[in-house]
């Protein structure tokens, strides 16, 4: 069986349940046991401690694409799961635009147990909103549902028909599931590989008016309104989205929302003359956009921070920048990026790690992302201050395609345990 | 020398005693090759090799007796789309062409930012003969060439830019040089044709003709690919020619001594009439031609320039 441990003087850091404490916490049994300014601590516990650590809740990441099945030559769930537990996180919901779509009950229970075997990584399926994730007709949600699907995306791509749409809102009310949106009007972004702007005329890009965003966020919010379903828009990198999005929360439809951190940290600058590994979907947008989407972040129109991991190889990016595969890996540097935030001065510590543990895993339905007695101790172990410089080469996992090579960031993952097992550090 | 860089990949970033060098140069080319004589010791023993990914006898042509011209031992590769499709990537190609010892590079490829690429990974020096809708850096050098001659100076000259921009690298090229070397910049297009926030490139943005072809010294048009009518940037040929097209009653807005010029190949009918096309008073397109020989032979002679007469303090 696997080790008790004893994490003892460290910054005990839960913002959804408001701990915040330095003290110590025991692991007994794969479960929290014990917390507090001072518990006892037992006899045989492994003891943990590190000067001016944090320790919170395992991360939970709500969006992130594995390879598999399908894509082994980019990730697999192995690798994956490596480069999960070296960014701290310990859930994620997987996107099931893979090869096959994840729109058989099968498959949802074939990833299930495939991250249960990882022994380190808890991955919940999402399962495909459309056959193939194709857009033309419904898969079968209800039977996806009762699998363990999470919720219902089709990835990376959005689903464009209004009628599609306006059924799938409406049937997987009936089973409590969000639908996940890619917000992106089809037509308009057909071909396209930039925002359209200074920056993609110059470059000769073929280039999406971010507006393209904006539009079927509005489309969605009122099929969501017509429907009483529950819409979710993902990766969410434009002002006008986030301002519709504000308003319709206002208004109490059920509307939610993340980001990821290339939206809050780069902007379309970051693509130079033609590097691929900042081609992403949706694309990096203007300065105001990043800004609005960092505001965001700090009043809390944006629900979670997702990694949007989409692992590349060489072969994907050493194209000419349109023929290029659009994503970024984003597993290890998700804490990383997202603290460059609270220490820029944007949003609070406890907003940054809320944002990451507790606000995704009340999104995907779970108990998670919480310091709680009697919860299985899912727990990552960072410093705040510890320096260290992304390069890409040189990451945890088999994805290398990061947009923030070379960037230096402030925050490094010492230790991540899941079910009180460490599985890394 | 002050050409600063190894390739010529695009001439944004190029400063102006950087252009005005390639320019001069080119211009005793022209009057070398008037006198026919040749200087065939000069790239002797080089090997230049036409990488083209999409058609273009004119530019290849062009670029393949500047070559000959200088003494290079020249091979054409003409790589179709469909091959590219079966398998070898760009930098495969790269890979290969490193083991041939290729001097001198020129690449027309229709993706944008692909000789960007083949630089990264290549020995050879790259020529930019057109990538995409990006740059197409020696028809802007050929087109300043031609402009210099006549007016005797770039500086200052109103020049009208008309057609599809959007799509255009010619159009890019041109606007980037002509505006570092401090003539005004027009373009007269559709909105549909515009790119998105064209003006931040340093032009003025019309819409018609009249207005735009006012007052201009040189109308430079480009080329309206059947393609645009498919994708309905605009409804028709006839529609198009009726707005956009330039005929003599349309140049009749520019300066009465206004000269036009096109990169070739021309779409009569389309974007411009037989009339002015053909006009040897006022059209300077068979001059294009001639003046490109001229600043290929120029680009490939400061490229084949050993790194050590590269000025690393211009930038």
């Amino acid at each position: 069986m696997s080790a008790d441990f004893f994490f003892q003087d460290v910054r005990l850091f839960d913002p959804s349940s408001g701990i915040d404490i330095q003290g110590s916490l025991l692991v007994r049994d794969g479960l929290i046991a014990d917390f507090g300014a001072s518990p006892g601590r037992p006899e045989n516990v492994k003891i943990v401690t590190a000067d001016g650590a944090i320790l919170c809740p395992g991360l939970v990441d709500m969006r992130a694409a594995l390879g598999e099945p399908g894509f082994e030559y980019r990730e697999t769930i192995h690798s994956a799961a490596a480069a999960a537990a070296a960014g701290g996180i310990t859930t994620l919901a997987a996107l099931p635009d893979t090869m096959p779509a994840i729109d058989d009950p099968a498959l949802v229970r074939l990833l299930r147990s495939r991250g249960e075997e990882t022994g380190s990584l808890t991955i919940l399926p999402y399962g495909a909103v459309t056959r193939g994730c194709r857009g033309d007709e419904l898969a079968e949600l209800g039977l996806l549902r009762e699998a363990g699907a999470v919720a219902f995306t089709d990835g990376g791509r959005a689903v464009g028909s209004s009628r599609l749409m306006r059924t799938a809102l409406s049937y997987a009310r009936g089973f409590g599931a969000r639908i996940i949106q890619h917000p992106e009007d089809p037509s308009l972004a057909r071909g396209a590989v930039a925002t359209e702007g200074a920056l993609a005329t110059r470059l000769g890009l073929p280039s999406i008016p971010a507006c393209a965003e904006a539009l079927l966020v509005a489309r969605d919010i009122r099929l969501a309104e017509l429907t009483g379903g529950a819409v979710h828009f993902a990766h969410v990198s434009t002002a006008e989205a986030l301002a519709l999005i504000r308003v319709a929360k206002d208004k109490g439809i059920a509307v939610t929302c993340d980001t990821a951190p290339p939206y809050f940290d780069l902007n379309e600058t970051a693509i130079g003359v033609f590097r691929t590994y900042a081609k992403l979907s949706p694309p990096l947008r203007a300065e105001s956009d990043r800004l609005a989407v960092q505001a965001g972040l700090a009043d809390g129109t944006i629900d979670a921070v997702a990694s949007d991991h989409q692992p590349r190889d060489v072969d994907d990016k050493r194209l000419p920048f349109a023929l290029a595969s659009p994503g970024g890996s984003g597993l290890a540097t998700l804490l990383g990026i997202t603290l460059a935030q609270f220490h820029n001065g944007a949003i609070t510590l406890a907003q940054a790690i809320g944002l990451l543990t507790s606000r995704p895993a009340a999104l995907l339905g779970i108990d998670a992302g919480r310091i709680a007695r009697g919860l299985p101790a899912d727990l990552c172990l960072f410093h705040p201050e510890a320096i260290w410089q992304v390069v890409a080469g040189e990451l945890p996992g088999k994805a290398q395609n990061t947009p923030f090579d070379g960037r230096a960031l402030e925050g490094r993952v010492l230790g991540t345990w899941k079910a009180g097992r460490r599985v890394f550090g | 020398m002050v050409y600063p860089e190894r390739h010529l990949l695009a001439i944004e970033g190029l400063h102006p005693p950087a252009i005005a060098q390639l320019l001069d140069l080119a211009d005793s080319y022209v009057l070398l090759n008037r006198s026919g004589k040749t200087q065939r010791d000069l790239l002797r023993g080089k090997t230049l090799i036409n990488l083209f990914y999409e058609d273009s006898t004119r530019t290849r042509t062009s670029f393949e007796l500047a070559g000959k011209r200088l003494g290079a031992d020249v091979i054409n590769m003409s790589v179709s789309t469909s091959s590219v499709n079966k398998g070898e990537t760009l930098l495969d190609t790269a890979a290969t062409l490193n083991a041939m010892h290729c001097d001198l590079l020129v690449v027309r490829h229709d993706q944008s930012g692909a000789p960007n690429l083949l630089a990264q990974k290549v020995d050879a020096a790259v020529i930019n003969a057109g990538d995409g809708t990006h740059e197409h850096p020696t028809q802007a050098l050929l087109d300043a060439l031609t402009i210099r001659r006549r007016r005797g100076r770039l500086e200052g000259l109103t020049i009208a830019i008309c057609g599809d921009v959007l799509h255009s690298r010619v159009a890019r090229s041109n606007i980037h040089l002509l505006t570092t070397m401090g003539s005004r910049v027009r373009v007269i297009a559709p909105p549909t044709l515009i790119p998105a926030q064209a003006e931040e490139l340093g032009v003025k943005v019309f819409h018609d003709m009249r207005s735009g072809l006012a007052g201009a010294d040189i109308v430079m048009m480009l080329r309206l690919q059947k393609e645009r009518m498919a994708q309905s940037l605009v409804p028709s040929a006839r529609e198009y020619f009726r707005f956009f097209g330039l005929d003599a009653e349309k140049l009749a807005y520019a300066k009465p001594d206004a000269l036009v010029m096109h990169p070739g190949p021309m779409n009569r009918g389309v974007e411009i009439d037989s009339e002015v096309a053909d006009d040897p008073e006022r059209s300077l397109i068979r001059e294009q031609v001639e003046m490109g020989v001229a600043v290929r032979m120029a680009v490939l002679d400061t490229l084949s320039r050993p790194a050590a007469e590269w000025a690393p303090n211009v930038r």
